[in-house]
């Protein structure tokens, strides 16, 4: 019994840190069709930002829910000015650029912090259920990443702000005959999505040794996660997370993370040979 | 045409033979002999995107895939021939397999990129968990991180005893660069060269006029691999070890500089990049001033920015308009057209 509840846990903790590393990209993706490949590196410099802050004498929760995704956003907006605004439309150089950008940072990262692992002790103690142990910290994520998609859903769909930015993604021309400039609605798009990349790099930071390559460990997953979910934006989100973060699981349970992980990227594949367009192409079409 | 293939080819023999003379007068062979490796894995990527239109983002996945086959079998023949048959031949019929998934699937380029990269990480993370003694294929073991170290290396065939090392190493890898540079210009040349370059154009107009798109792109995707499975084997040999280094997204990402640097949709241009990036990390590796990870990153990102068709292209298109004859419009042009269109299916 126990042992349901702790698998139970750790499922919902898999899906739940899925979803949180993909949010940034998919915001960019799903709204501005920008394939950013730096992301992972966005969310390596937010866990930089929240340990710096912490050894600073921050309190640490200020650290990562704010200070971090702020400073990630900043940089973001400044990446948007220098390099995506030059490129929107054409999909694969953005890749390529983006790539390049992470290449930059990781380097950036390298002489500033030096190729050595640092960390943060997790802010939440343990949780015993029954005979087992398991990590509070995990639940805080699990609850973060809910509160995140309810404030993604009530923002985009029930605010004026979230309307005519996805008016924006639809017609650019037709919002900017209404009056609205596409150009500062997509640097504000691109600021937000870096902030959430900060953010779920911060969250993440307190569970992971940092190193500056530690962001190609993210984004693979969060890649197949946005292109798996398909066009709707948080639907996608959270069912392509479900289907990926539960294998994941299950093979890590019965075999080692190892084949976990390997059982991920193998469904992924299996996943986009057979559903291309993404989960949400064929299911809950049209919700958002 | 007859004619001029002909004199290309003896034009590129002569400079080719000049330069394999010459450059180790200037250079140190065992920094040529990989360069010359490199040039060779900037060429099979060169020839499937710049040609095929084929962006693979897990060209590392074959170049690893040769140099782990390579010393997995040398270890277990004892010698080297049949080892390089079988790190041409492995990664080039999984490239068939994967490439006939994707394609047969009809997925569009993100897709494409996705899976790739994707197969290159479940290579790379499955050999670095084989640290274990029963990971083991035949006497060979995978050796997790650390790699396989102590394979036999490259010699003559049927003289287990007589190793090619050293000078003779280079000698051989840039013979095989220029074997392979003479069969890519053979290959575009032909029929199915001709079409690869149509199906890159206009994918659908190729398919309407009758040919097999799917199967083509799958060809021509394995042939990519089979070049970099060679490189990866001859890798293997120079550095006398592998490790899961070989299939990471940095060198993945490397091939690509290479291929964006050089230009995309020449021959030479993927070689160039390769083998001048190259010799750039090679000389940025003995300081420590500035950090090598982060100058490639900027290199690209400037290029895509501002030179996005590549140096040999932009090169060659500054001659023409200031001393050569016009000619027929760039092949270059074309394929930058069709990268600018940048379709997202979705």
């Amino acid at each position: 019994m126990d042992l349901t509840v702790v698998i139970g846990i750790e499922i919902l903790y898999a899906v739940a840190s899925l979803a949180l590393i993909s949010v940034g990209l998919a915001v960019v993706f799903g709204m501005m069709k920008v394939i950013n490949l730096a992301h992972g590196e966005f969310m390596m410099m937010g866990g930089y930002a929240t340990i710096v802050s912490v050894n600073l004498g921050i309190n640490v929760f200020v650290a990562m829910l704010i200070i971090a995704p702020v400073v990630v956003g900043l940089i973001g907006l400044v990446v948007e000015r220098l390099v995506i605004r030059h490129l929107y439309g054409r999909l694969v150089d953005t890749m390529l650029a983006t790539w390049g950008l992470s290449l930059f940072f990781i380097g950036l990262a390298t002489i500033i912090f030096g190729n050595t692992t640092t960390g943060i002790s997790t802010p939440i103690p343990g949780v015993a259920i029954g005979n087992y142990q398991i990590n509070g910290y995990n639940l805080f994520i699990v609850v973060v990443s809910v509160l995140l998609m309810i404030a993604l859903y009530l923002v985009l769909g029930r605010t004026r702000l979230g309307l005519i930015a996805r008016g924006t993604m639809q017609r650019p021309d037709m919002a900017s005959s209404l009056g609205y400039s596409p150009e500062r609605i997509y640097m504000a798009t691109f600021f937000c999505g870096s902030a959430l990349s900060g953010l779920a790099g911060a969250i993440l930071a307190p569970l992971v040794g940092l190193v500056p390559t530690s962001g190609g460990a993210y984004i693979a997953k969060a890649f197949i996660t946005v292109i798996a979910g398909g066009p709707s934006l948080i639907a996608g989100l959270v069912s392509s997370a479900s289907v990926f973060g539960v294998i994941d699981q299950i093979f890590t349970f019965a075999l080692s993370p190892v084949i976990g992980e390997v059982a991920l990227l193998i469904a992924a594949v299996v996943l986009l040979r057979l559903l291309p367009q993404g989960i949400t192409a064929r299911f809950f079409r049209g919700r958002m | 045409m007859q004619g001029t293939a002909g004199k290309d080819v003896i034009v590129t023999v002569l400079v080719a033979a000049v330069l394999i003379w010459a450059l180790p007068l200037m250079v140190g062979t065992y920094t040529l002999t990989v360069l010359a490796i490199y040039a060779m894995l900037g060429l099979s990527l060169g020839l499937i995107w710049g040609f095929g239109g084929i962006l693979c983002f897990g060209q590392a996945a074959f170049f690893g895939l040769g140099a782990y086959t390579y010393a997995i079998a040398a270890i277990n023949t004892g010698e080297s021939t049949l080892p390089m048959i079988l790190a041409v031949i492995v990664p080039c019929v999984f490239a068939a397999l994967l490439g006939a998934m994707m394609f047969y699937g009809r997925l569009g380029d993100v897709y494409l990129g996705v899976i790739t990269l994707v197969v290159t990480l479940i290579l790379f993370k499955f050999i670095s968990s084989t640290a274990g003694p029963q990971y083991t294929i035949g006497t060979a073991r995978l050796g997790g991180y650390n790699g396989i170290p102590g394979f036999p290396t490259l010699n003559v065939p049927g003289r287990p005893d007589l190793f090619i090392w050293g000078d003779a190493l280079y000698y051989l890898c840039a013979v095989a660069l220029l074997l392979v540079y003479l069969g890519v210009t053979w290959f575009l040349r032909s029929s199915f060269g001709r079409i690869a370059v149509g199906i890159r154009e206009n994918e659908t107009r190729m398919s309407l006029i009758g040919y097999d798109v799917r199967a083509r792109k799958t060809v021509l995707f394995a042939i990519g691999a089979a070049i970099a499975g060679l490189a990866g084997a001859l890798f293997a040999n120079w550095g006398a070890i592998v490790t899961p280094g070989l299939f990471s997204l940095s060198q993945s990402a490397e091939i690509i500089i290479w291929c964006i640097v050089g230009g995309l949709g020449t021959r030479f241009g993927p070689l160039l990049g390769a083998a001048g990036l190259g010799y750039l990390k090679f000389l940025l590796g003995q300081q420590s001033m500035i950090n090598n990870t982060m100058l490639m990153g900027l290199i690209l990102v400037l290029f895509v920015l501002f030179l996005p068709r590549g140096v040999v292209p932009a090169a060659i298109s500054v001659w023409r308009a200031s001393i050569g004859r016009p000619r027929r419009a760039g092949r270059a042009g074309a394929l930058r057209r069709n990268r600018r269109r940048g379709r997202t299916d979705g």
